[in-house]
């Protein structure tokens, strides 16, 4: 694999001949899904967010890097909807993005995960996974007050796809058990769960391996890549452990003091002198 | 319905087109699938175990070649068992927790030139080791997540081939039918690897009338019928599940139902509630580990009622299951607990249902033994090997003991060496051969069909029970010439709740030794309760308290023995704490978690000699094997404790005795 392609590619035919020469899987050539133009974003005098630009392309793996408070988890929250940016749009695709509420966004295919575990800790697992596909549902309380008929059988067409997904990440032993009494790195299984029950077309997940040991952190990798591979599922991820970023994403963009300091594929970003002063540090003289 | 197994039930294909017709609307086959139970009758096992066959030939599966099938328990794999036979190949299961070396020995081995697999774990680990397998040509596997990407060139889904199958019916269903028609009883029906005790796993070959008339003759001694329930959750590739799951299932014509995972297998066994089932004596221990510490954290009232109902289950519990005569009283007594107690326990547990239980394998605790018999649950043991179609001796209704393993099973003829005391048998259930291996063969199976067992034994006089001591070769003696029986030692000593596993030492030495391995379950909660903190395994296990508390109960085992004539000298007087749990992954016990002596006695030379040279501590530092196959290893001083012996004669009665 050659390391000295340091330049982002700013072309689909530059990136598919990169990613050939990289001998990388075909489908990251798909066409932009969500491009975000030009954010910032401030809170009072605090510049969290300085004119950031970069693209999510369909099916790929794409993750947001970079040191603590470089604004890894405000761009997702701009992504997500949940801060709006002062200047900057947001393109999903290929329509502009309004001021919208979050379960707006929702609807338009976007799930997340959090980076501290927000399940309903008393229920179990299987309804949590179920409150997922809340925006799916289609009947209203009166329906689901008398139950027998439609209701029940919508319930039964969203059991089904919820049991899909508890067989793929494999936690049909802890079904029933309420999540409040799973591990820690469970929970963050079961919450994957919750956000593919919605099927989203992109999945944002904020540092999913924070906090798990080695053999956690292999199990929620490959459950990644199963999802983008099985499911065609776009997912865009933060992540502090560099050895999982490198290893399963298909291009990576770098922040740094909330400014883009790198986007490109691993080896690209491995490689740029930038990124490599910002994790390491460098003299300042 | 006949009883004997006739020109038209003499194979595995025949008896599947039997079931089919006699009984085609019964269900044969069950697993749960997106938390539902899916049932299979036999009539829709016949029509899929035929498209799977026909598209197993359609790839190019040819006579006499052998198929390996590797994963867990799955419908699909049983099928495809008889899949095989249906070609008219050799099925050849393999554990499917193997590392993929240990896969590729047994592979290589047995040549086989197809392989049947669950899912991608199992996939990557025969690619790995595809290039040393010249003769595997296809591979198919079960589930497809995560091998969209992978080169479909020899690797096939099972669905797709079941369909090929259904396409080119017209092409091969005569074939197939002529396979059936042509096929007999002395036909090789399975190749089962022994887990290798000693040295490399060898293979089996058993015919199908070994499997047959053993599956025959050990249905009719327990009276199973179709209606039996029973749970597949054993490894595929031990002769126990070949014969309970598929043996007496297609002769019995009862329903085998698969656990969702291995982990659900608890809430798995508690829905289907088997009839017949089996588990090794280290389920039981389990069970009764979970039991006991799920009621110490229950509350007083149900703690006194547990513990007045159990003891009087004790009492009259085991008389009742034999029919002995029980007062009126005790009658009452026993009905309350068994409404209040023993009733919802044996839900919980899902052996509600259980007509015949059985265990084997390892000795079992009597104390453990006669808490399941109380609970009126119809525990026995049985005593098999791979060899013999698993079945030598088994215990029948009502003489039931912890000590003996039973009868011969009907058919089996036992002899006992006078000499070395080893137990040979002689049984339509003998295996063939071992295959690509004439030496052992001869030297395992005599010219008259008598087996060589490896077990030292005797038939107990009083009850004509068959009563099995230890390892032919284990038993040793000590320097000065007492009998030194190391397996037998290690059994007392486990069933203690806190000891998972011992290993004793003495064979021609002064003194009996011990390695001890702590129950992290049970010592762990013990450490709860008590107010003991630790960081690992490592640092519980060389905590005084647990030094102390295992010291006590290797002076109870000491006791014991002291009022045993016969073995009074291999009482222990030394013993250490090892720092990590004995693991098939580093050779240390085999698949089946039996302990591999002489290789123990290598990797832990340097222990076993501070056990004799009188050394307070020893440092040790173990190779261990990560499950991905990486190399580590765990170092640390081990404390080693002297134990009190008693004089010999002393005849104190221990509370476990």
């Amino acid at each position: 694999m050659s390391h000295d392609v340091a330049e982002a590619a700013s072309t689909d035919a530059e990136y598919a001949a990169q990613e050939k020469a990289h001998g990388l899987r075909p489908h990251q050539t798909g066409t932009v899904m969500m491009e975000v133009k030009n954010i910032s974003l401030r809170f009072g005098g605090v510049k969290a967010l300085t004119d950031i630009s970069f693209d999510i392309r369909e099916g790929e793996v794409r993750a947001i890097i970079g040191p603590n408070g470089a604004g890894k988890s405000s761009m997702l929250n701009v992504i997500n909807g949940f801060y709006h940016p002062q200047e900057g749009e947001v393109w999903f695709r290929g329509q502009r993005r309004g001021k919208m509420k979050p379960h707006q966004i929702a609807k338009q295919g976007i799930a997340r995960t959090f980076q501290n575990i927000a399940l309903f800790k008393g229920m179990s697992t299987l309804d949590n996974i179920m409150t997922g596909r809340l925006t799916k549902m289609r009947r209203n309380m009166v329906w689901q007050a008398i139950w027998k008929g439609p209701a029940e059988r919508e319930e039964i067409e969203h059991r089904e796809v919820v049991e899909k997904i508890i067989d793929f990440l494999e936690i049909q032993s802890i079904r029933k058990t309420p999540v409040g009494r799973l591990p820690y790195g469970l929970q963050k299984r079961v919450e994957l769960g919750r956000a593919l029950a919605a099927e989203p077309k992109l999945l944002l997940l904020d540092e999913p391996m924070a906090g798990m040991n080695v053999e956690e952190k292999e199990d929620m990798c490959r459950f990644i890549l199963d999802v983008n591979e099985e499911f065609g599922t776009t997912i865009a991820l933060i992540e502090h452990d560099m050895g999982v970023v490198m290893d399963i994403a298909d291009r990576v963009v770098v922040l740094d003091y909330g400014k883009k300091i790198g986007d490109g594929t691993p080896d690209e970003v491995r490689s740029s002198q930038e990124v490599i002063d910002a994790y390491l540090g460098v003299a300042h003289d | 319905m006949d009883r004997k197994s006739g020109p038209d039930r003499d194979t595995f294909p025949k008896l599947l087109r039997y079931n089919a017709t006699h009984r085609g609307g019964r269900p044969a086959s069950r697993e749960k699938e997106y938390g539902i139970w899916q049932t299979w009758t036999w009539a829709e096992v016949e029509e899929e175990t035929h498209a799977l066959a026909r598209g197993l030939m359609a790839l190019g599966l040819a006579p006499g070649e052998k198929m390996a099938i590797i994963g867990s328990n799955r419908p699909r794999l049983y099928w495809s068992m008889v899949a095989a036979q249906l070609a008219g190949a050799v099925p050849v299961p393999v554990y499917q927790d193997s590392v993929a070396e240990e896969m590729q020995y047994v592979l290589e081995h047995c040549g086989a030139t197809f392989a049947i697999v669950e899912d991608q774990e199992q996939v990557d680990k025969i690619l790995s080791i595809a290039d040393r397998l010249p003769e595997l040509r296809q591979i198919v596997y079960g589930d497809p997540r995560g091998l969209r990407n992978y080169d479909h060139t020899t690797l096939h889904p099972y669905s797709e081939v079941q369909e090929t199958g259904r396409k080119r019916k017209s092409e091969f269903a005569d074939q197939v039918e002529a396979n059936i028609a042509s096929g007999t009883g002395s036909d090789t029906c399975i190749m089962l690897y022994t887990s290798g005790t000693t040295g490399k796993p060898k293979g089996v070959v058993l015919s199908q009338d070994n499997i047959i008339v053993t599956a025959m003759a050990s249905a009719e001694f327990d009276g199973l019928r179709e209606t039996d329930e029973v749970l597949a959750y054993l490894p595929m590739a031990w002769v126990g599940d070949f014969i309970f799951s598929m043996g007496q299932a297609y002769w019995c014509g009862f329903c085998v139902s698969c656990p969702e995972s291995g982990e659900t297998m608890m809430v798995d066994l508690r829905e289907i509630g088997p009839t017949y089932f089996f588990a090794p004596p280290r389920f039981y221990e389990g069970l009764l580990t979970t039991v006991t510490i799920r009621m110490e954290d229950a509350s007083k009232l149900k703690q006194r009622l547990y513990r007045h109902f159990t003891e009087l289950a004790r009492r009259v519990g085991p008389r009742l299951l034999d029919g002995k005569p029980v007062s009126a009283g005790d009658r009452f007594r026993y009905w309350l607990g068994n409404v209040l107690v023993f009733g919802p326990l044996k839900n919980t547990l899902g052996l509600s249902r259980v007509r015949v239980g059985y265990t084997a394998g390892e000795a079992i605790g009597p104390e453990l033994f006669s808490f399941f018999r109380a609970l009126g649950i119809n525990l026995k043991q049985l005593y098999g090997q791979t060899e013999a179609s698993v079945f030598i001796t088994q215990q029948p209704d009502n003489e039931v003991s912890a000590d003996t393993v039973g009868v011969p099973t009907p058919g089996v003829e036992i002899r006992i060496d006078e000499e070395t005391g080893e137990v040979f048998y002689r049984s339509p259930g003998v295996f063939l051969e071992y295959y690509k291996n004439p030496e052992s063969t001869a030297s395992t199976k005599d010219a008259e069909g008598w087996v060589a067992t490896g077990d030292a034994g005797f038939m107990d006089p009083a009850t004509g029970h068959l009563r099995i001591l230890d390892r032919a070769k284990d038993v040793g003696k000590l320097a000065d010439g007492s009998l030194f029986a190391p397996k037998y030692l290690e059994n007392k000593l486990k069933f203690f709740s806190n000891i998972l596993e011992a290993v004793c030492f003495g064979d021609g030495r002064s003194q009996v030794t011990a390695m001890l391995n702590i129950d992290l379950t049970a010592v762990g909660n013990w450490a709860e309760r008590n107010n003991i903190g630790y960081g690992s395994y490592q640092e519980l296990a060389a905590h005084p308290r647990v030094y102390e508390m295992l010291q006590e109960n290797v002076e109870a085992v000491n006791r014991s023995l002291a009022s045993d004539t016969m073995l009074s000298g291999c009482q222990i007087h030394r013993f250490v704490i090892l720092h990590k749990e004995l693991d098939p992954d580093d050779g240390e016990m085999t698949r089946t978690r039996k302990v591999r002596r002489s290789h123990i006695a290598d990797k832990y030379a340097g222990v076993i000699e501070a056990l004799y040279d009188g050394s307070k501590s020893v440092f040790a530092n173990i190779e261990v094997t990560y499950e991905d196959g990486r190399k580590g290893s765990i170092k640390g001083d081990l404390e080693i404790r002297d134990v009190k012996v008693f004089p010999t004669g002393q005849s104190e009665k221990v509370a476990a005795e």
